[in-house]
Protein backbone atom coordinates (compact mmCIF):
# COMPACT_ATOMS: atom_id res chain seq x y z
CA UNK A 1 0.00 0.00 0.00
CA UNK A 2 1.26 3.64 -0.48
CA UNK A 3 -0.92 6.95 -1.04
CA UNK A 4 -0.61 9.09 -4.26
CA UNK A 5 0.54 12.00 -1.57
CA UNK A 6 3.44 10.23 -1.03
CA UNK A 7 4.20 9.18 -4.03
CA UNK A 8 3.89 12.78 -4.98
CA UNK A 9 6.25 13.86 -2.77
CA UNK A 10 8.97 11.36 -3.35
CA UNK A 11 8.67 12.45 -7.52
CA UNK A 12 8.75 16.23 -6.30
CA UNK A 13 12.07 15.46 -4.33
CA UNK A 14 13.61 14.18 -7.43
CA UNK A 15 11.90 16.41 -9.97
CA UNK A 16 12.08 20.00 -7.72
CA UNK A 17 11.46 21.92 -11.59
CA UNK A 18 8.53 20.00 -12.71
CA UNK A 19 6.36 21.94 -14.79
CA UNK A 20 3.49 19.46 -14.40
CA UNK A 21 3.47 16.84 -12.02
CA UNK A 22 0.31 14.27 -11.16
CA UNK A 23 -0.56 11.32 -8.93
CA UNK A 24 -3.47 9.65 -9.61
CA UNK A 25 -4.56 6.76 -7.57
CA UNK A 26 -6.41 5.07 -10.42
CA UNK A 27 -8.05 2.40 -8.21
CA UNK A 28 -8.68 4.00 -4.87
CA UNK A 29 -7.02 0.52 -3.25
CA UNK A 30 -3.62 2.15 -3.03
CA UNK A 31 -1.67 -0.09 -5.12
CA UNK A 32 -2.50 1.15 -8.95
CA UNK A 33 -1.23 4.95 -9.56
CA UNK A 34 -0.97 7.31 -12.85
CA UNK A 35 2.39 9.30 -13.23
CA UNK A 36 2.20 12.18 -15.02
CA UNK A 37 5.13 14.35 -15.38
CA UNK A 38 6.53 16.73 -17.26
CA UNK A 39 10.09 18.65 -16.99
CA UNK A 40 12.79 20.16 -18.62
CA UNK A 41 14.92 17.37 -17.59
CA UNK A 42 13.29 15.40 -19.76
CA UNK A 43 14.19 17.57 -22.47
CA UNK A 44 16.21 15.38 -25.45
CA UNK A 45 15.61 12.44 -23.66
CA UNK A 46 14.14 9.26 -25.21
CA UNK A 47 10.94 7.67 -23.37
CA UNK A 48 12.98 4.84 -22.20
CA UNK A 49 15.46 7.20 -20.07
CA UNK A 50 12.57 9.61 -18.94
CA UNK A 51 10.87 6.53 -17.60
CA UNK A 52 13.72 5.07 -16.27
CA UNK A 53 14.33 8.32 -14.01
CA UNK A 54 10.69 7.72 -12.66
CA UNK A 55 11.45 4.48 -11.74
CA UNK A 56 14.71 5.66 -9.91
CA UNK A 57 12.41 8.41 -7.65
CA UNK A 58 10.02 5.24 -7.08
CA UNK A 59 12.76 2.36 -6.79
CA UNK A 60 11.51 2.00 -2.58
CA UNK A 61 7.97 1.62 -3.35
CA UNK A 62 8.68 -0.21 -6.46
CA UNK A 63 11.09 -2.86 -4.88
CA UNK A 64 8.68 -2.95 -1.42
CA UNK A 65 5.61 -3.96 -3.64
CA UNK A 66 3.50 -1.17 -2.22
CA UNK A 67 2.81 0.06 -6.44
CA UNK A 68 1.32 -3.11 -7.87
CA UNK A 69 0.60 -1.24 -11.10
CA UNK A 70 2.21 1.78 -12.55
CA UNK A 71 1.37 4.14 -15.43
CA UNK A 72 3.84 6.67 -16.53
CA UNK A 73 3.08 9.63 -18.75
CA UNK A 74 6.57 11.34 -19.49
CA UNK A 75 7.29 14.93 -21.56
CA UNK A 76 10.02 17.55 -21.45
CA UNK A 77 8.71 21.01 -21.61
CA UNK A 78 10.11 22.06 -25.05
CA UNK B 1 14.20 -25.21 -12.93
CA UNK B 2 17.62 -24.14 -14.46
CA UNK B 3 20.21 -22.32 -12.16
CA UNK B 4 20.39 -18.93 -12.28
CA UNK B 5 23.19 -18.97 -14.50
CA UNK B 6 21.40 -21.15 -17.09
CA UNK B 7 18.24 -18.54 -16.21
CA UNK B 8 19.42 -15.42 -17.14
CA UNK B 9 21.40 -17.51 -20.59
CA UNK B 10 18.32 -18.47 -21.43
CA UNK B 11 16.20 -15.07 -21.23
CA UNK B 12 19.33 -13.17 -22.77
CA UNK B 13 18.92 -15.75 -26.20
CA UNK B 14 15.37 -15.20 -26.28
CA UNK B 15 16.12 -11.12 -26.10
CA UNK B 16 18.67 -11.57 -28.65
CA UNK B 17 17.05 -14.06 -31.30
CA UNK B 18 13.64 -13.76 -31.03
CA UNK B 19 12.34 -10.94 -34.08
CA UNK B 20 9.96 -9.57 -31.15
CA UNK B 21 9.92 -10.37 -27.57
CA UNK B 22 7.44 -9.88 -24.47
CA UNK B 23 7.92 -10.48 -21.25
CA UNK B 24 4.97 -10.93 -19.48
CA UNK B 25 2.40 -12.15 -16.86
CA UNK B 26 0.42 -14.96 -18.33
CA UNK B 27 0.42 -15.77 -21.50
CA UNK B 28 -1.24 -14.25 -24.71
CA UNK B 29 -4.27 -16.77 -24.49
CA UNK B 30 -4.56 -15.47 -20.67
CA UNK B 31 -3.20 -12.61 -19.69
CA UNK B 32 -2.90 -12.24 -15.76
CA UNK B 33 -2.21 -8.55 -15.38
CA UNK B 34 -3.76 -4.90 -17.41
CA UNK B 35 -0.35 -3.68 -18.29
CA UNK B 36 0.65 -6.88 -19.96
CA UNK B 37 -2.76 -6.43 -21.88
CA UNK B 38 -2.03 -3.14 -23.07
CA UNK B 39 1.41 -4.16 -24.12
CA UNK B 40 0.00 -7.20 -26.33
CA UNK B 41 -3.28 -5.14 -27.53
CA UNK B 42 -0.25 -2.22 -28.98
CA UNK B 43 1.84 -5.24 -30.85
CA UNK B 44 -0.94 -6.58 -32.03
CA UNK B 45 -2.59 -3.51 -33.00
CA UNK B 46 0.92 -2.61 -35.30
CA UNK B 47 0.39 -6.18 -36.84
CA UNK B 48 3.94 -7.46 -34.75
CA UNK B 49 5.36 -10.92 -34.08
CA UNK B 50 5.00 -12.33 -30.86
CA UNK B 51 7.12 -14.10 -29.02
CA UNK B 52 5.42 -14.13 -25.44
CA UNK B 53 7.50 -15.71 -22.16
CA UNK B 54 5.55 -15.98 -19.04
CA UNK B 55 7.81 -14.71 -15.80
CA UNK B 56 5.04 -15.86 -13.40
CA UNK B 57 5.79 -19.42 -12.66
CA UNK B 58 9.17 -18.74 -11.32
CA UNK B 59 10.35 -14.87 -9.18
CA UNK B 60 13.48 -15.18 -10.51
CA UNK B 61 12.37 -14.80 -14.33
CA UNK B 62 11.81 -11.48 -13.20
CA UNK B 63 14.88 -10.91 -11.15
CA UNK B 64 17.21 -12.25 -14.06
CA UNK B 65 15.39 -10.27 -16.71
CA UNK B 66 15.81 -6.65 -14.59
CA UNK B 67 19.32 -7.71 -13.96
CA UNK B 68 19.81 -7.81 -17.46
CA UNK B 69 18.01 -5.29 -18.67
CA UNK B 70 18.05 -2.24 -16.31
CA UNK B 71 14.36 -2.15 -16.20
CA UNK B 72 12.48 -2.99 -13.16
CA UNK B 73 8.86 -3.57 -14.31
CA UNK B 74 6.86 -5.78 -16.51
CA UNK B 75 6.06 -6.43 -19.02
CA UNK B 76 8.85 -5.46 -20.90
CA UNK B 77 8.84 -5.53 -25.27
CA UNK B 78 12.19 -6.35 -26.65
CA UNK B 79 12.64 -5.24 -30.86
CA UNK B 80 15.38 -6.86 -33.00
CA UNK B 81 17.42 -7.66 -29.42
CA UNK B 82 16.40 -4.22 -27.81
CA UNK B 83 14.69 -3.04 -24.99
CA UNK B 84 11.86 -0.70 -26.16
CA UNK B 85 10.10 0.04 -23.39
CA UNK B 86 7.11 -1.37 -21.21
CA UNK B 87 3.15 -1.08 -21.56
CA UNK B 88 2.95 2.90 -21.49
CA UNK B 89 6.05 3.36 -24.18
CA UNK B 90 4.76 0.98 -26.30
CA UNK B 91 1.19 1.93 -25.87
CA UNK B 92 2.28 5.43 -26.87
CA UNK B 93 4.34 4.21 -29.91
CA UNK B 94 1.56 2.76 -31.22
CA UNK B 95 -0.51 5.72 -31.17
CA UNK B 96 1.93 7.87 -32.51
CA UNK B 97 2.69 5.22 -35.42
CA UNK B 98 6.67 4.97 -34.12
CA UNK B 99 5.78 1.61 -33.53
CA UNK B 100 5.33 0.35 -36.98
CA UNK B 101 8.32 2.20 -37.88
CA UNK B 102 10.30 0.69 -35.59
CA UNK B 103 9.21 -2.62 -36.35
CA UNK B 104 9.62 -2.06 -39.77
CA UNK B 105 12.99 -0.44 -39.44
CA UNK B 106 14.21 -3.94 -37.48
CA UNK B 107 12.35 -6.49 -38.68
CA UNK B 108 12.08 -5.15 -42.74
CA UNK B 109 9.07 -3.71 -44.16
CA UNK B 110 7.27 -7.01 -44.79
CA UNK B 111 7.05 -7.73 -40.82
CA UNK B 112 3.52 -8.31 -41.01
CA UNK B 113 3.51 -11.31 -43.51
CA UNK B 114 5.27 -13.46 -39.87
CA UNK B 115 2.85 -11.67 -37.47
CA UNK B 116 2.59 -15.51 -35.74
CA UNK B 117 2.30 -15.45 -31.46
CA UNK B 118 3.95 -18.02 -29.52
CA UNK B 119 4.39 -18.78 -26.43
CA UNK B 120 8.13 -19.56 -25.17
CA UNK B 121 8.75 -21.23 -21.90
CA UNK B 122 12.29 -21.36 -20.36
Amino acid sequence: MASAAALKVLLEEAFPDAAELGVEDRTGGGDHFQVVLATPRFNGLSRLDQHRLVYDALAEPLRNGAIHELRIRTRGTE
Amino acid sequence: MSTTTELRARIDEIIKSEPVALFMKGNPEFVMCGNSSRALEALREAGSPVSAVDVLPDPAIRQELSALSGWPTVPQVFVGGELIGGADIVQEMGETGELEEKLAEALGPDYRDCAAERTLTL
